[in-house]
């Protein structure tokens, strides 16, 4: 069976997009949610698994290519698939058994179908064809209009069934299925004052007792597993001296706020920093893939930011091109958004480096988990006042915060990361006390 | 709904009938009351009690027991500008005055090119849980349903049967009015004092919530909002709406609630095929698809001819608060 792909859309707005790699060739096999080609657009870049197992027929669209969303790029062939019934059949829960013994679907139904499954790739789940059969007018909408393939997500109604609600809370933990790279780890941004209530919520923890899992619990438990499962991870640390920087930032701060309405948290001065070491070590903005080690061209920064009762990793775009004060700005809308359960899929959609502010509660280190599909996550914890040697060997008063690295031992060596660290070091040691935001 | 004071009395359904039937009595001259045993006897019920004494044989008529003609005859005097309010003793013998009210009453607008109205209406209680066995328990709505033309009216509070019945009797063609009568002294309420109609065609929300709509009307109102209460101490949102009005259908009210809960329960008395649920569920289906999230289940009567006298019979044809909260349960984890 030929399985025709179309061009994804990667965003509310994108209404075109640019094929930027193929990973795979004509007569090359790939496997379902294999990420076959890599796709931009002025959102965000992304690989698009393939919805099928099988082989490249035909690429339609050469690289550097723009076509629009919904333009066929590519034609693989199906292998080894049992036929799927045709959605028209799919009567919503009607009659599962009937659609089941339905006959094999003329090419063209089937075929639409797989196509818009590229626009979302799944990222998991159980029984995917069965959780598409059973999926709701409601449901098929709204996945569509998040761009959620609702066979990634783990339904909660009867059975198994994904619900309408499951679909929201997978759209409000980002698009993670989407374009894989969304949903990360660490805990409580925090910063800014008590977080809100997400969507979900658990239910009240009862000893002897099961909390049922909700969406987002699940979605975060898959991406854990699978990060630490795939990911090796290796671990460093460095105590950045940050005196002069909380100085620095503690003279502004007020203004900031009066200007902006937005807090000045330590959080883009780190940012800046993060993404000027990123630059001289380009291979911790890179990801493992089985061709090789994908260099990104663009530095977007993930903040994870703890809710209540889950995670999201919102993302700025480009921060290598923000300044300290834009980069304060950008993540305090992404902050604001994230509270009011407001992020879109561009929000969270893109990233290639996250940090973590893990020291609001006072962390002293931690071993983060790496988002997957990048090469690390960099902590910033507490910042301690503490007696300190000085090079002249005196001892003196200073402001201390340790910075943790998790990173994908397959993608660099201690030798690089080790760089990274102390090259962030340096440059957060330079900030202050004076300076422009 | 244009309330003329503030002050209210409490009243239960019976009650609201008869203060309402009343002062149409006493504002409009042209107010006649027809039917089988509403003068001397006062109706069945005592909903008119004593008004033969005060508005007299020729304005509160005793009938004899032929439903045809007590309509037949409303129809003529709606027709030449008076304003009857025709009796059915129970709605269970409304049938010999089908052609009246199919045939004539609901096309004379229609058939005089809007020369002639017929503003008529025709009362009559309904319904189970009575022990009213296979004469006296019959739901007759989804008979006259199908019929343009013609507005059906089945109020569950005293208040909406206060206003409803005012915006009837003023209403320029003909309405049916059935009543509930388990909910005649079962229900009680707050009845504004003074004149005030509410819209035909207007439902009510009784109860706000987020994860099913429910749609009901007379009696089981009440069950249903009995049921939705006691799910919420399960943790589950159900929104409540009274329809009030049978037809015209309140489609907006619907489908905004079902926008929202993207379920639908539909619970009523009269049998589930081809009654009332049927033709919401179809408007849902057709405006609201890709909002559902789950099949729209009707909760009705089986379809057998009627429910019988013995106890264990008429239960098993009714619904309750209890399989009502099943019924929503299953669509609610659905």
């Amino acid at each position: 069976m030929a399985t025709t792909i179309t061009m994804p859309q990667l965003g509310e707005t994108v209404t075109e997009g640019t094929v930027a790699q193929w990973l795979k060739k004509v007569g090359d096999t790939v496997e379902k949610y294999e990420p076959f080609v890599e796709v931009s657009t002025d959102k965000v870049n992304a690989e698009v698994p393939s919805p099928v197992t099988g082989t490249i027929r035909e690429v339609l669209v050469k690289e550097g290519e723009t076509v629009a969303t919904g333009a066929a790029i590519a034609v693989i062939d199906e292998v080894g698939a049992a036929p799927e019934a045709p959605p028209a059949a799919v009567a919503p829960a009607a009659a599962p058994a009937a659609a089941a013994a339905a006959p094999p679907s003329s090419n063209g139904h089937a075929a639409k179908t797989q196509a818009i499954s590229a626009a979302a790739p799944a990222t998991g789940g159980g029984t995917p064809d069965e959780a598409l059969r059973a999926a709701s007018p409601a449901v098929r909408r709204l996945a569509r209009e998040h761009q959620i393939d609702v066979r990634a997500i783990i339904g909660t109604g009867a059975n198994g069934r994904v619900t309408a609600e499951d679909v929201l809370t997978a759209a409000q933990m980002g698009p993670a299925a989407a374009v894989g790279q969304a949903i990360a780890v660490g805990t409580n941004f925090g910063a800014t004052g008590a977080p809100a209530s997400g969507t979900s919520t658990y239910g009240e923890p009862i000893p002897g007792t099961i909390v049922p899992l909700n969406q987002a619990r699940r979605i975060i438990a898959q991406r854990m597993v699978e990060s630490k499962h795939t990911a090796p991870h290796a671990w460093s640390m460095v105590e950045v001296d940050v005196t002069n920087l909380w100085k620095w930032r503690t003279r502004e701060k007020d203004r900031f706020e009066r200007e902006t309405g937005y807090k000045l948290t330590l959080m883009p001065f780190f940012i800046r920093a993060v993404v000027e070491s990123l630059a001289a070590f380009p291979l911790m903005n890179a990801k493992f893939t089985a061709e090789g080690i994908y260099v990104n061209k663009d530095v977007n920064i993930g903040i994870a930011i703890g809710l209540a009762t889950n995670l999201v990793v919102p993302v700025v775009k480009h921060a290598d091109q923000l300044s300290i004060k834009g980069l304060a700005i950008a993540g305090g809308e992404l902050i604001e958004k994230a509270r009011k359960g407001k992020l879109g899929v561009d929000d969270l959609a893109g990233g290639t480096f996250t940090v973590n502010n893990n020291g609001a509660n006072g962390s002293y280190a931690s071993a983060p988990i790496i988002n997957a599909g990048q090469a690390g996550i960099v902590t910033m914890e507490a910042v301690v006042k503490k007696p300190v040697v000085l090079e002249n060997d005196a001892i003196a008063v200073r402001s201390m915060m340790n910075c943790c690295l998790s990173l994908d031992h397959r993608v660099v060596d201690g030798y690089v990361a080790s760089g990274f660290l102390a090259d962030l070091k340096k440059r957060l040691e330079k900030m202050g006390p004076d300076g422009v935001l | 709904m244009a309330v003329s004071t503030t002050s209210s009395t409490v009243m239960n359904n019976v009650e609201a009938v008869r203060a309402t039937l009343y002062e149409a009595m006493k504002n409009d001259d042209r107010t006649i009351i027809l039917g089988e045993d509403v003068g001397a006897r006062g109706n069945v019920f005592l909903i008119t009690k004593d008004f033969i004494n005060e508005f007299g044989p020729q304005r509160v008529i005793d009938t004899p027991i032929a439903e045809a003609s007590i309509v037949g005859i409303a129809v003529g005097m709606a027709m030449e500008g008076l304003r009857p309010i025709a009796e059915i003793q129970f709605a269970d013998f409304i049938y010999p005055a089908f052609n009246q009210i199919v045939g004539e009453a609901a096309k004379t607008r229609y058939r005089s090119n809007g020369e002639y109205t017929c503003p008529l209406v025709i009362r009559t209680p309904y319904g189970g849980g009575v022990r009213g066995a296979l004469s006296h328990s019959v739901s007759i709505e989804a008979l006259f349903y199908h019929v343009p033309g013609l507005k059906i009216v089945a109020p569950a509070f005293p208040a909406d049967v206060k206003g409803l019945l005012n915006a009837a009797i003023d209403d320029p063609d003909p309405v049916l009015f059935l009543e509930h009568k388990k909910t005649y002294r079962l229900i009680k309420g707050e009845v504004p004092d003074g004149h005030y109609t509410i819209p035909l065609g207007k439902a009510s929300v009784l109860k706000e919530g987020t994860q099913l709509t429910v749609v009901s009307y007379g009696l089981y109102v009440h069950w249903a909002l009995e049921a939705a209460q006691s799910l919420a101490n399960e943790g589950m949102s159900i929104e409540v709406i009274d329809l009030r009005s049978i037809r015209p259908m309140d489609k907006g009210t619907i489908l905004t609630s079902v926008e929202k809960t993207r379920k639908l329960l539909i619970v009523h008395e009269d049998n589930k095929f081809g009654g009332i649920g049927a033709e919401i569920s179809a408007m849902v289906a057709e405006e609201a698809l890709f909002h559902l999230d789950a099949p729209i289940r009707r909760h009705c009567a089986p379809d057998v001819p009627a429910m019988g006298y013995a106890e264990p019979l008429e239960h098993e044809y009714m619904s309750s608060p209890a399989k009502m909260a099943g019924a929503m349960r299953d669509l609610v984890k659905f």
